[in-house]
């Protein structure tokens, strides 16, 4: 199967499984999950998470902690987490809570407070450009992450020291805990300022997995930037319901609407999507 | 002391591949030489302490054994939360050095003084807090990290006041050092936290011309700490003064009268340290008599504690 045509399996499978470990622990943050859905996807299959040794494999960072359950659903997708593991989300002494932990596979940061993986990551970069590794490191993130102070003194780090190898991958959902970006901190332009910061700038559909997989390409120019891909995706892409909706980022699922939204997400809606 | 931790880390470095020096921009006429040899393990972050301890996550993560180099005033007071969430969560090697703890940076005024770090290094709970007195401590203290699996904090004195009169192995972490033994029935045991040994140091002549028999000890850990060798030191004295350059609140005084009460120990308790943030700079000197923590202040109040019924 083409590469996009994974993705765009994997990006199903990982809205299913969003869908499905959300109404069993009766847990929200979908919307966000849901919008990182196919980026997500686009990452664990661009990257080596698991094959090379430990120390140069390629690392993927998500820095938008409450979107754990694509990270989660992703790792599976590449069988880094088995794939029962989200059976225990949210359970009771469980590690696979609402925020990403160290302690569960794949997972190289405990994330979920804001901003804080994006430094981790640099430092990770770093790393590996001390090691002589060639690994990469990549770092999803949300748009309401660059309201951080933390945000911008890592990537001026990153930019400063040339880490190519690294880059950060924006969920531009334009939705952030209690506001759209633009009435809270109004962000834009945001190509322009990354670009401003020493970034190579990318602006792509996240819900293309062309335009994914293309983002997440080393470029052969040798241009030593460290790279920004800016994704534009909707607040709870492919359920009609929750799309661009902010209670979504909160709310839990009733049956019914999760057996909406399960319909919604199949492969029926995916080449809907494809098709825009 | 911060002399004393250049030369550490510079041997420490060339034995372990694994060190790497970050500083926040701080280190002018200290940090060079461990630029100079060590150049790709070497990265001024700027002035960004929060990013200082991000990046020393990401490093420690991956196997590395990063200093976090910055002011005692802002290593933990700034970056807190990262502190927290990352080397403390990750349980990570990660070195924070805070220079200039309590109110060494004196003339600079009130910004640049660290009087709530030990306090928010205690409610991290599981970070290192090393207190080294003189610069033998310093360096002793930067080889004993080698031991410490997880973070450590590191909080340097900024004035030279000499060196401790006790013996080699000057620091071990979690061991007191007892500088002046008054025997089981003291009047008053004096424990100092970190450069203020030296201060409990001159005023116990003072006191033992009164006839106040004193014990001084030097502790340069908070944790770990043996809390055995506080009861042992404390038990018997007929009052117990917690020395430090730090507030009054979370550091030294604080812990002693937590094991004091949870081990039902009676004597008088007195938390020497500061009691207010109002007042005007000045040299570390100056603001000690200020303050009433030099030794003619401390042998005075003492002396006084002890004729109270």
């Amino acid at each position: 199967m083409p590469l996009d045509d994974r993705v765009r399996a994997s990006a199903v499978a990982i809205r299913q499984a969003i869908l499905r470990a959300s109404r069993r622990a009766n847990r929200g943050h979908i919307g966000s999950a849901l919008s990182v859905a196919d980026l997500v996807a686009g990452i664990v299959h661009a990257l080596d998470l698991g094959r090379r040794p430990e120390e140069d494999r390629d690392r993927f960072v998500l820095s938008k902690g409450h979107a754990a359950l694509a990270y989660y659903a992703g790792l599976q997708q590449v069988g880094i987490l088995g794939s029962s593991a989200l059976d225990e989300f949210c359970a009771d002494g469980s590690r696979l809570a609402t925020h990403p932990d160290r302690g569960v596979p794949g997972v190289s940061f405990s994330t979920g407070s804001l901003g804080l993986g994006v430094s981790y990551s640099v430092g990770s970069a770093l790393a590996a450009r001390l090691r002589g590794s060639s690994r990469r490191t990549v770092a999803l993130m949300s748009d309401a992450e660059l309201n951080c102070g933390l945000t911008w003194e890592a990537l001026m780090f990153a930019a400063h020291h040339r880490l190519h190898r690294f880059q950060i991958v924006i969920d531009l959902n334009g939705s952030q805990a209690f506001g759209a970006t633009s009435d809270v901190l109004d962000l834009r332009p945001i190509a322009a300022r990354l670009e401003a910061f020493g970034f190579r700038v990318d602006e792509i559909d996240g819900h293309d997995p062309r335009q994914i997989r293309e983002a997440l390409e080393m470029p052969a120019d040798g241009d030593r930037r460290p790279r920004a891909t800016v994704a534009s995706t909707k607040l709870g892409h492919g359920v009609s319901f929750m799309e661009g909706r902010l209670e979504w980022h909160y709310r839990p699922m009733t049956d019914d609407q999760y057996h909406q939204a399960m319909l919604e997400v199949g492969p029926s809606c995916d080449e809907r999507s494809s098709t825009r | 002391m911060r002399r004393a931790l250049v030369d550490a880390l510079i041997e420490l470095a060339a034995r372990d591949e694994r060190v790497v020096l970050l500083t926040a921009d701080l280190g002018f006429a200290f940090l060079e030489a461990f630029r100079d040899r060590f150049p790709t393990r070497f990265f001024n972050v700027g002035v960004a302490e929060d990013n200082l301890i991000g990046l020393a996550t990401g490093l420690g993560a991956d196997g590395f054994v990063p200093f976090a180099y910055t002011m005692a005033a802002f290593a933990l007071p700034r970056a807190f939360e990262i502190v927290r969430n990352g080397p403390v969560a990750h349980r990570l090697p990660v070195r924070i050095v805070g220079v200039g703890g309590g109110f060494d940076y004196g003339t600079d005024g009130p910004s640049h003084y660290a009087l709530d770090d030990l306090a928010l290094a205690r409610a991290l709970g599981e970070i290192d807090v090393f207190v080294p007195a003189d610069a033998i401590q310093a360096r002793d203290a930067v080889q004993a990290m080698s031991g410490c699996a997880g973070p450590v904090y590191l909080r340097l004195g900024t004035e030279l006041r000499g060196v401790l009169p006790i013996p080699a192995r000057a620091f071990e972490p979690g061991r007191i050092r007892t500088l002046k033994e008054g025997g089981p029935r003291s009047d008053v045991c004096l424990l100092a936290l970190g450069p203020t040994a030296f201060d409990a140091l001159e005023a116990a002549p003072l006191l033992e011309a009164a006839g106040i028999v004193t014990t001084v000890v030097a502790v340069s850990s908070l944790r770990p700490l043996l809390v055995e060798d506080i009861i042992r030191v404390v038990s018997g004295a007929r009052m117990v003064v917690t020395l430090e350059n730090h507030a009054v609140e979370g550091g030294l005084g604080s812990l002693v009268a937590e094991v004091m009460a949870e081990a039902r120990l009676r004597p008088r308790l007195w938390r020497a340290g500061v009691t207010t943030r109002r007042f005007a700079p000045g040299r570390p000197s100056y603001l000690r008599a200020q303050l009433g923590l030099d030794a003619s202040s401390l042998a005075r109040r003492i002396g006084e504690a002890l004729r109270e019924p």
